[in-house]
């Protein structure tokens, strides 16, 4: 993992190292028109919308986040557009989200 | 100081892609940002392994600072704009070292590379040269540096302004939540700190907030503008934005930026620490 505050490189794959039964993961996919578009500023706010953190979506337009339990708002900036969606995490585990922007 | 003194905007930046005398840094943790593409004529500063010493938890020192300017073809006449990814945290912590070592020149470019990305505007993936400089830096200026011993005096004394996520500073997490959360220190936060999340000092593009907005967020949050001002995150990156906000934009005198941060303060041995939300 990185030591610094930085965004880590977006993969759909998990880093190695990531424990699944311990961590709560949300992960998916920015689309335009519902093809995968990297470059997306996207932001993950808490329930009462305030900002959490923030990823840049992988060429192939992967996110994702660590985060706690929990209602989340993913909401996307891209050239294109913006657009959001929300996610409820009760535990540990790959929550999916996908979000389109345009 | 006003904001036109500490920020450029990404109009007057693309107006002075050429202008003598202006040189544009990029600065991140990761520079494949910068190698995909950059503003043109910028030349690049990694975080990690140009402006961190390699052994020790520390800044490049003095002589490690000039001669890194020295390379990047950096004079002490240049005025220099300081740009980069994740919200310009780590051009802000850039920023706070310059000042640092003595550069009074710097300016930040508002929004960083997320709003000059959002707009559109040009990048470039052409290798940029410059020739190179002889670079003189000053002393630390420690005014806007402090250090474990002062900070945990600061409890109940100064304002401590943890810029950290709510669910960071609580102890619910001990990282970003972009970032695996596997860490041996303590989680929590320095008793007596105010919690104003870096995030509430940025607009979504990336850009500041007006100075009125800013005076009325941190006033808000319980800052006491009498009392000097120690801001902190994790590792001293965010917080640099934030003493930014507190001492560049808003003219707060006495503002010193704890590098050291959680990392340091959650692994130090007999401290205070306080967990939940806070009293403050």
């Amino acid at each position: 993992m990185s030591d610094g505050c930085g965004a880590p490189e977006q993969t759909a794959a998990l880093p190695a190292g990531i424990d699944l039964a311990k961590e709560i993961v949300l992960g998916g996919k920015v689309t335009v028109d519902g093809a995968p578009v990297g470059g997306a500023f996207v932001r993950l706010l808490d329930a009462s919308g305030e900002f959490t953190a923030e990823v840049v979506s992988s060429q192939d337009g992967d996110f994702r986040f660590f985060a706690a339990p929990g209602r989340w708002t993913v909401r996307a900036l891209h050239r294109s557009g913006n657009g959001e969606a929300s996610v409820t995490a009760d535990g540990p585990g790959l929550h999916p989200v996908a979000v389109a922007v345009g | 100081m006003s904001r036109e003194d500490v920020l450029v905007t990404a109009d007057w930046a693309e107006e002075n892609l050429g202008t003598a005398g202006v040189v544009f840094v990029e600065v991140d943790e990761d520079t494949s940002a910068y190698d995909g593409g950059h503003i043109p004529g910028a030349v690049k500063i990694d975080w990690k392994t140009e402006l961190q010493d390699p052994v020790r938890r520390d800044f490049v020192d003095r002589a490690g600072f000039e001669k890194l300017l020295s390379a990047k073809g950096i004079s002490n006449s240049d005025r220099v704009v300081l740009y980069g990814g994740n919200n310009n945290w780590f051009a802000a912590y850039a920023y706070w070292y310059f000042k640092l070592y003595g550069h009074d020149q710097v300016q930040l470019l508002d929004g960083g590379r997320k709003k000059w990305e959002l707009d559109g505007r040009p990048l470039s993936k052409d290798t940029v040269t410059r020739e190179e400089t002889t670079y003189s830096a000053t002393e630390q200026d420690t005014a806007i540096r402090a250090f474990r011993d002062e900070v945990v005096e600061a409890i109940n004394g100064k304002n401590l302004v943890d810029v950290r996520s709510p669910d960071e500073f609580s102890g619910k997490l001990l990282a970003p939540a972009h970032l695996p959360q596997e860490q041996a220190q303590r989680a929590g936060h320095i008793p007596t700190a105010i919690n104003v999340p870096w995030s509430k000092a940025a607009n979504e593009d990336g850009t500041f907030k007006s100075a009125d907005d800013l005076r009325e967020l941190y006033k808000a949050a319980g800052i006491d503008e009498s009392k000097a001002t120690i801001a902190y995150c994790r590792i001293g990156e965010r917080s640099s934005h934030t003493w930014f906000a507190l001492h560049e934009l808003l003219g707060y005198s006495d503002v010193k930026n704890y590098d050291g941060s959680w990392t340091e303060y959650g692994s130090l041995v007999g401290v205070p620490v306080e967990i939940g939300p806070g009293a403050h």
